[in-house]
């Protein structure tokens, strides 16, 4: 009896960590392939040679992409869009969260269902896209020409975010607050004195989630940004893959590197970023799937 | 005007919330100026009111004006005028789209299946993969092994569509005059599993690799990151109930079968309703982004080709109304499974 339950258990254990080892190298090798690809010389990229390691290695391809101006300005645009549209996004969220949170607001029902609703039925592409436009006008009209900020400000709300949140606010023991308002503190105090230091990792988590959407964004920002010194890099990089012809190939015979390494090195340069802060934040997304079973 | 019920509404204690006075003078003076009170009510707390309004006004302008748009599929003209100066036209355009009987009927009834069975795929394949990881993961011991795999598996999660599109399209494009095959293209071929040409002519130009090079990719994305919840239930089994089933001689197996999944189950059954809620809500954004004029037959979906007429033609109507459809059924499916919830575990979603 004793020595069956041994086996089996092995066979579990050397088909788990086979498995997942095979799967975590799958997840691992697309992001070392592209850089391998990247550096690699010409033809060692042109004949299929490269599988894991760079032959012959240059720098040439990131030479380029460094020098193109285009590319740091999509980079500029990128970090503009993420930091004001995250900044934005938390601010109503947090402000609207926590009055939600409160069991004295009036129609609170209502304002519930009325976030809620938005997870459930979206208009769809065509009606935003409408929407968009009026709102571009507006825009202009104000003197708001840079696009950008309609990205930043018409864009990126998510009703589940803000839902954390107010579950994380809920969670608060009314008596911290209360002892707070026999101190004399506003309204406002509470909010930035008690609540926020006390659901701080909530409010990290729902940062990196706004966050992430932000820089990933793509769809919408390629729709209304027409001007193309102002685009982002999710689009900038698309529309690289998109131009990648023969022809454009063919202009480059000369360079040391092959065409496809340019793509490469574009890919490896807007993940670098990500890949620096990720076991930092880690940690955080995990949290907020957790937490994300929610209820009423 | 001093009113009688100027406190219509009693704070209470216990339960936090506000009740209605019970006395019967302050309720008839209720019942006749309703509104004066909420208005009292809310100004007295007026801070907590303002504080909801920058949300509100988003979520109104840019998630319900645009359903406003949304009845431009019932209206005749296309976009020269703005939705509340068209002529109501009825249901013309779902007409047309459902019995139509010509091809931008057949388009629609091919993008209607093609989103069913990438979705339903998805959650074939999709669904169960977190749940073998994190079984996989319950296996190793090691505090940093672990953590290795972990960090490893949720990494593509962080990487964004276009990122993660654009890997897909180097790794199985065509081959030219100036580059090679994609990687992933050369493997198949020369282990045989697909033919020299069909990777020669690029994987994602031939309709039938279509749907598996979208739900691989969408469990290389997705499998590590969605395994945490299941991880996280897994772990808070006791480890008495592991002992206890020993001692009654449960091999792994058997283990498995009696004591893991067990104790696994109410969050299975949670997230695979959650996951059904959302069947018709197809990433527009990576269809868009891998399709191309080839791959239409299986790749075309509701929201790509509403995209395709509403932005890139100008049926905006015809558009609206295709988008129409799916969202309803969506919601349906997104309500049914949400109340399903509720009934089967006592928790509700949302």
């Amino acid at each position: 009896m004793k020595r069956k339950l041994e086996v089996s258990e092995l066979i579990f254990k050397i088909i788990s960590y086979t498995l997942l080892t095979v799967f975590a190298l799958a997840c691992l090798y697309p992001f070392v392939y592209a850089i391998s690809a990247a550096i690699s010389g010409r033809s060692a990229v042109e004949y299929g040679e490269i599988v894991l390691f760079p032959k012959a290695i240059q720098f040439d391809a990131f030479k380029r992409m460094f020098s193109d101006n285009m590319f740091w300005n999509a980079y500029s645009n990128t970090l503009f869009i993420t930091f004001y549209g995250t900044i934005w996004a938390l601010l109503y969220s947090i402000l609207g969260a926590y009055a939600l949170s409160k069991k004295r607001l009036l129609f609170r029902k209502f304002f519930n269902f009325f976030l809620v609703f938005t997870m459930w039925f979206a208009a769809g592409i065509v009606p935003q896209y409408l929407n968009y436009l009026d709102t571009q006008k507006v825009f202009q009209a104000i003197g708001i020409t840079d696009d950008k900020w309609l990205v930043v400000i018409a864009m990126g709300m998510a009703a589940m975010n803000i839902i954390l949140l107010r579950n994380a606010f809920e969670g608060v023991p009314s008596e911290i607050e209360e002892a707070a308002i026999v101190d004399g503190a506003s309204e406002f105090q509470v909010l930035t004195k008690v609540y926020l230091p006390m659901s701080k990792s909530t409010i990290a988590t729902v940062a990196l989630f706004f966050g992430i959407s932000r820089w990933n964004g793509y769809f919408w920002a390629r729709q209304m940004i027409s001007n193309s010194n102002e685009h982002p890099l999710q689009v900038f990089i698309r529309l690289r893959l998109e131009e990648f012809t023969d022809a454009e190939a063919m202009a480059g015979w000369n360079q040391p590197y092959a065409s496809d390494s340019v793509i490469y090195a574009l890919i490896v340069c807007s993940i670098v970023p990500i890949l620096i802060i990720y076991p930092f934040i880690q940690k955080y997304f995990a949290k907020g799937t957790n937490v994300g079973g929610v209820k009423e | 005007m001093k009113s009688k019920a100027a406190d219509f509404l009693i704070y209470d204690e216990a339960s936090g919330t506000y009740k209605e006075n019970p006395e019967q003078a302050v309720r008839d003076d209720v019942e006749k100026h309703y509104w004066l009170h909420v208005g009292r009510t809310i100004l007295k707390d007026w801070r907590l009111y303002l504080m909801l309004i920058p949300m509100i006004l988003v979520f109104l302008f840019w998630r319900y004006f645009p359903m406003y748009e949304l009845l431009g599929c019932f209206k005749v003209s296309d976009e020269v005028l703005p939705v509340s100066e068209q002529l109501f036209s009825g249901f013309s355009y779902f007409k047309r789209l459902l019995v139509g009987g010509d091809d931008l009927s057949a388009e629609f009834w091919r993008a209607m299946r093609n989103t069913f069975i990438l979705s339903f795929y998805g959650l074939c394949f999709g669904f169960p993969m977190p749940i073998i990881l994190a079984l996989f993961f319950n296996e190793v011991k090691s505090n940093i092994a672990r953590s290795v795999y972990q960090v490893l598996t949720y990494l593509p999660k962080f990487m964004s569509t276009v990122v993660m599109t654009s890997l897909v399209v180097m790794l199985v494009k065509q081959g030219s005059l100036t580059s090679g095959m994609g990687i992933v293209s050369q493997a198949l071929s020369s282990l045989g599993w697909i033919s020299a040409d069909v990777a020669k002519s690029g994987m994602l130009n031939n309709p039938a690799f279509f749907r598996p090079i979208y739900i691989i990719s969408g469990i290389w994305e997705g499998a590590g990151y969605d395994s945490i919840v299941f991880f996280a239930a897994i772990i808070a089994i006791s480890p008495t109930s592991y002992e206890a089933a020993q001692i009654d001689g449960a091999g792994k197996w058997a283990q498995m079968r009696y004591v893991v999944l067990p104790s696994i189950l109410a969050t299975i059954v949670i997230m695979l309703i959650t996951r059904i809620g959302s069947l018709l809500n197809i990433g527009y954004e990576k269809v868009l982004l891998l399709y191309n004029t080839n791959t239409y037959v299986t790749a075309d979906v509701v929201s790509t080709f509403a995209q395709r007429y509403g932005l890139g033609g100008a049926a905006k109507g015809i558009a609206s109304a295709a988008e129409m459809m799916n969202n309803v059924v969506g919601m349906l499916l997104v309500i049914g499974a949400n109340t399903i919830a509720r009934k089967a575990s006592d928790v509700s979603l949302y």
